[in-house]
């Protein structure tokens, strides 16, 4: 039995496929087999015998078993291996190129003020591009002689030589939407008003197009206290610096009295803006108490309502955040500069998540 | 507009700083943008004296100095003629800067023998052009500073700048006064009275005035006076200093006497020579075609009701905008007419604005004068031209009258402190009042006649707020809804937010162009018309109102693709202009594709971009904003798209979502981009919006039977579209069939010119129980019978 067992588990482990290995278990457990042979010889032994015989036969078979099927593993995972070796890719080629798409900061900074203005009731109105004069002008007090109609660059829409309405304008502000709103939603209000807005005017810092976001709320007691709070609260969260610090200055506006214009606080590093800390200021905003002419143009009762107005550039408030220099390079569509300061499809600003990246 | 501290001071009695006139000048709405003070470039500069010179030994032009200066005996070696024992100099020690040769002095060696210094003439620093000598002054301590020395002994010539920026509604502080009594209301020290003597005629005006009465809205008070003799040179040191100070040349006595009231009162005067007037001066309406050369030497036709003044040869000077060259004031001129006018500032910006002169006197005009001080204006006037040109005035001349400016309105103080939201005490608000010349009547605040711009109640508010300082203010916090905040964003907007967000995930670049493009782009999409053009654009390449944004973003491919960036995926949301009111606007979601899908690559995976990309991208995009599956696709689209190569997209042929297909080449010939270009464009507001009410969804049915999937072959005509043979074959049995989806398309081979072949797969979804093979035989024998008779297709052998 011994004998019988070194030399099948010596065949076995000197098997070289899994045929040979096939050939060893007929020779040993096969029918014919020898192990098989020996066990058809219990039946002549006696009970005492086979009581012995019988169980080393089946330990016998079963250590032969499980040797064919270790050495069939063992083959199997050479040969594996044997495959993988030649399967050998340089991974350090280039990956499947996949197209990175952006978003504009002007549609970024756009999406980060509604949310800070959102979680202060305001909403957000829109309305056209094109004008009249009475919505861009008349309407916030602006009178057809007035100087600040001049001063406005304003673009005006051709009109044929045979049409006396006075012509239509290419929005200088966003303001229109304010008396649109007011005559849709009356008081009290709480609207912010984001988009182009158009200038006649192109230079280093100016391009005839550009981008407003601005504000208004109206309510029985609102005051010009109340506006310094939300801006505040808002460039403190928009600029991400606790405590930042805003300047009123006494400015005119037509259609605000009395009018401000705003500074935030920033100092100049070695040629390097930063917002919210030093002691210069940066004007970033103009604004004031809505005119009462305004508010009657809106079709409200100044005297039972009052309230606040701001405007600001959105893509002067995006320059100044994200550090980006030249005001014209953003309607130019140039690859590079869309990759370069563009944000992520799915990086959408919310204040549970953070604004800015 | 621009002063200089000296002559501020004219006006106002303070100690106050120049800095800290500037600060409150800017918190009082009288923006600061300039203060350029000499004195501090000369800072560093001392006084010191030349105990002795000698002759260098090395050198004949130098000589070696000893000095005394503030930090004892220097040795100073000299190039200066008239450097020598004795004389009191202006000295640069070492690490001063001397801005005239822009060099820091150090300590060095010249000719072999060190020098301690320097001592500087007029053009080192920068206070003239002298430069024949050191300077030598005619007093003067040892240690002194020289800027010191200067204010005291030379003023002039360390007086500081300040400029400020005026917004429209104050031409009160177009005048050196009028800022100077803003800073006296803020408490920066008190303005001073300007007593004026009338002076007394001592013959009538040989020229007369008049108005006429057409012309008296637009011209209600003309007055003048002769003054006869007058020498007209030079004016004095004074004069010219503050007049070049301020920007302006000096031209004359008489002419810088006008521009002097221009800037100290806000009071445009003009002078005729009075030789050179035929009779008498009559301020009118032009007929129109009349022309005049002004003061500045070009030549104007004047337009029919333009305010002309006028001598019998015709019109002498465009009133209350710029005199006439004809009648001007010259060297010679021995006998002035002066005029001080009142003009009504509509009609001079309208007039101003059509003959585009920009003048001092149409400025202040058109914004507003002091009707009350027209005639001490010439009073002033009359009294300085005698002082500096001598002469003989004679009595005033007046056409017409001041006109009517008075007006009051009620102060609430309560009110203000309501709208502003500050403490200022009731007592406080009237002092404001009063100081800015307001009379007080009870509550009723009369408005003084320098600030038309003063118009209602809430005007007096704005007047306290910023005399009271809005940098006071502190911020109370608004009110805020109660809890969480609601969303605020309507549904068209979000929708919008989804495309961007969307089209950025699918690899596109967003851009934001400009909404006017040239008339040539324009017209390639349909625009280009009068009605969207711009009547003054700033160049003829932004001369329309968009009709697409596709011009905008293939312009901006032209300009990647000669940057070397040729495979480009851009796109824009915004709106697209049909015409020239408002409301002629639709906002437009539009992808651009050009080039390749990628780079070259290891993988063979870049190829060109096809009509298939873009639909791709079209129905994802559709599928965000939550545009139905289901959709037509027409091919009636305009014609800057390949004739067979786009789809229009669409809920029934008068509602179109959107458009996706191939730029016609010609396009891209005329735009300069190098194709192929493939792009979409989809109308956001016309996707339906979805009826649901709340944010349940249908429960979802999963079936438990195993689904079955069969492969038809179908052999049809070349211009069979897929879509027709798709919805036939489900419509072989609607509730057993879940999906029909093409696989494969096969032309050539054996089919023959004109025919090809379409493979589907259909997915048989049982609900209830296994199919049996017959039941599968059957819908498919109807799945054949169904293309057969929609498309004429059969089964491929």
């Amino acid at each position: 039995m011994d004998d019988l067992k070194a030399k099948y588990l010596g065949r076995i482990a000197d098997a070289a496929d899994e045929s040979a290995l096939e050939a060893i278990r007929l020779a040993a457990i096969g029918k014919k087999g020898e192990v098989a042979l020996k066990m058809r010889e219990l039946g002549k032994m006696t009970p005492e015998e086979r009581q012995i015989a019988g169980p080393a036969m089946n330990a016998l078979k079963a250590e032969i078993t499980s040797a064919l099927a270790a050495r069939k593993a063992a083959l199997h995972d050479a040969a594996l291996d044997e495959r993988l070796r030649g399967e050998w890719l340089d991974v350090t080629l280039p990956a499947r190129d996949r197209r990175q798409g952006t978003i504009h900061p002007v549609s970024q900074v756009t999406e980060e003020v509604t949310a800070i203005f959102a979680e202060m009731g305001f909403s957000v109105a829109e309305g056209p591009r094109i004008d009249t004069d009475w919505y861009n002008f008349d309407a916030l007090n602006i009178p057809a002689h007035h100087p600040a109609r001049a001063e406005m660059d304003t673009f005006y829409m051709h009109r044929d030589a045979d049409d006396d309405r006075p012509p239509n304008v290419l929005r200088t502000h966003t303001s229109p939407v304010q008396i649109r709103s007011m005559e849709k939603t009356g008081a009290p209000t709480r609207i912010i008003c984001p988009g182009g807005v158009y200038r006649a005017d192109y230079d280093q810092t100016h391009t005839p197009m550009f981008h407003q976001v601005e504000g208004l709320a109206i309510d029985r007691d609102i005051s010009m206290a109340n506006l310094k709070w939300v801006l505040e609260e808002f460039f403190a969260a928009f600029f991400e610096v606790d405590g930042i610090k805003t300047r009123f200055r006494a400015s005119h506006f037509p259609f605000t009295e009395p009018s401000a214009e705003v500074d935030i606080q920033c100092s100049w590093v070695d040629g390097q803006l930063r917002i919210g800390e030093g002691d210069d200021w940066m004007e970033v905003l103009g604004s004031g108490m809505v005119h009462p002419s305004v508010l009657r143009a809106g079709g409200i009762d100044p005297d039972e309502w009052q309230g606040f107005a701001f405007g600001m550039g959105i893509d002067r408030i995006a320059m100044l955040k994200y550090g980006i220099p030249d005001l014209r390079a953003f309607f130019d569509s140039d690859l590079r500069w869309l990759r370069h300061y563009g944000f992520a499809s799915l990086d959408v600003p919310t204040l549970h998540g953070g604004l800015s990246r | 507009m621009k002063f200089t501290l000296s002559w501020l001071k004219d006006h106002l009695d303070t100690t106050a700083s120049v800095d800290e006139i500037a600060e409150t000048l800017t918190d009082l709405g009288l923006e600061v943008e300039e203060v350029s003070n000499p004195a501090e470039r000369l800072a560093d500069f001392t006084i010191g004296k030349v105990i002795a010179a000698e002759k260098h030994p090395d050198a004949d032009r130098l000589k070696v100095c000893k000095v005394l200066t503030d930090e004892g005996e220097k040795q100073i070696i000299c190039g200066a003629p008239n450097a020598r024992e004795g004389i009191t100099v202006v000295v640069a020690k070492p690490g001063t800067y001397v801005p005239g040769i822009d060099t820091t002095i150090q300590v060095g060696k010249i000719r072999g023998i060190e020098s301690h210094g320097m001592m500087a003439s007029e053009r080192e620093m920068e206070l003239s052009d002298v430069h024949s000598g050191i300077i030598e002054l005619p007093s003067g301590e040892v240690g002194q500073s020289f800027s010191d020395w200067l204010a005291e002994n030379d003023p002039a010539r360390v007086d500081p700048v300040i400029e400020i920026a005026i917004t429209p509604n104050r031409p009160d502080a177009l005048g050196v006064h009028g800022i100077a009594r803003d800073l006296a209301a803020r408490g920066l020290g008190t303005l001073k009275p300007r007593e004026y003597i009338p002076v007394e005629g001592h013959f009538p005006s040989p020229i007369a005035v008049s108005i006429d009465d057409d012309t008296l809205d637009g011209c209600p008070l003309f007055a003048g006076r002769v003054i006869r003799g007058v020498r007209n040179g030079p004016s004095p040191q004074w004069l010219q200093d503050r007049l070049r100070a301020i920007g302006l040349r000096p031209i004359s006595a008489l002419v810088d006497i006008t521009n002097f009231f221009t800037f100290d009162r806000n009071r445009p005067l003009h002078v005729f020579d009075a030789d050179k007037v035929s009779g008498g001066l009559r301020v009118h309406r032009a007929k129109g075609g009349e022309t005049l050369r002004a003061l500045d030497e070009k030549d104007y036709t004047l337009q029919p009701g333009m305010m002309a003044i006028s001598d019998e040869t015709g019109p002498e000077s465009i009133g209350g905008i710029m005199g006439g060259e004809q009648t001007g004031v010259t060297e010679d001129t021995v006998n002035v007419f002066v005029e001080s006018a009142y003009w009504d500032h509509v009609q001079i910006a309208l007039t101003g604005r059509a003959l585009k002169i920009n003048s001092d006197a149409r400025y202040r005009f058109e914004r507003g004068v002091d009707p009350e001080f027209t005639l001490p204006g010439l009073e002033h006037a009359t009294r300085m031209i005698l002082d500096l040109c001598g002469g003989e005035a004679s009595d005033v001349v007046i056409a017409g009258d001041v006109p009517n400016h008075a007006r009051a309105y009620r102060l609430d103080a309560a009110r203000v402190q309501r709208l502003v939201g500050m403490e200022i005490p009731e007592s406080d608000q009237r002092q404001t009042l009063t100081r800015l010349g307001f009379r007080l009547e009870g509550d009723l605040a009369h408005v003084p006649s320098w600030r038309p711009d003063v118009q209602g109640e809430a005007d007096l508010v704005e007047e306290v707020a910023r005399i009271a300082s809005l940098t006071r203010l502190e911020g109370v916090p608004l009110p805020r809804p109660f809890g969480v905040p609601k969303p605020v964003m309507t549904p068209i907007q979000r929708r919008k937010q989804m495309a961007r967000r969307t089209c950025a995930a699918l690899g596109y670049n967003e851009c934001v162009s400009y909404s006017f493009i040239d008339q040539a782009s324009a017209a390639l999409f349909g625009g280009g018309d009068d009605a969207t053009m711009l009547e003054n654009p700033i160049s003829s390449e932004m001369s329309h109102m968009r009709p697409s944004l596709l011009p905008g973003l293939l312009q901006a491919a032209s300009r990647n693709q000669a940057r070397g960036y040729m495979d480009l995926a851009l796109f824009e949301i915004g709106p697209a202009f049909s015409g020239g009111e408002p409301g002629e606007q639709a906002d437009q979601v539009t992808g651009l594709l050009v080039g390749r899908t990628g780079a070259k690559d290891v993988h063979g995976a870049s190829r060109p971009v096809d009509v298939y990309d873009v639909k791709a991208d079209a129905e994802a995009l559709l599928g965000a904003m939550g545009a139905p599956e289901k959709v037509q696709i027409l091919r009636n689209g305009a014609d800057w798209w390949h004739p067979g190569r786009h789809g229009v997209i669409c809920l029934g042929p008068k509602k179109v979502l959107g458009i996706f297909g191939e730029l016609h080449p010609r396009i891209l010939d005329a735009m300069g981009v190098k194709g192929p270009a493939m792009a979409f464009t989809l109308w956001p507001e016309a996707v339906p919006l979805p009826r649901k009410a709340g944010a349940t969804r249908p429960a979802l049915e999963l079936a438990d039977l195993q689904a079955v999937e069969r492969d038809f072959a179908f052999v049809v005509d070349a211009d069979v579209e897929a879509l027709a043979l798709v919805n036939a074959a489900a419509g072989a049995d609607k509730a057993l069939i879940e999906t029909v989806r093409v696989f494969d398309q096969f032309t050539g081979g054996s089919l023959g010119e004109g025919r090809k072949s379409l493979a589907v797969t259909v997915r048989l979804q049982p609900r209830d129980k296994t199919l049996t093979e017959a039941e599968i035989e059957a819908v498919s024998r109807r799945i054949v019978e169904k293309v057969a008779k929609a498309t004429g297709g059969v089964l491929r052998g």
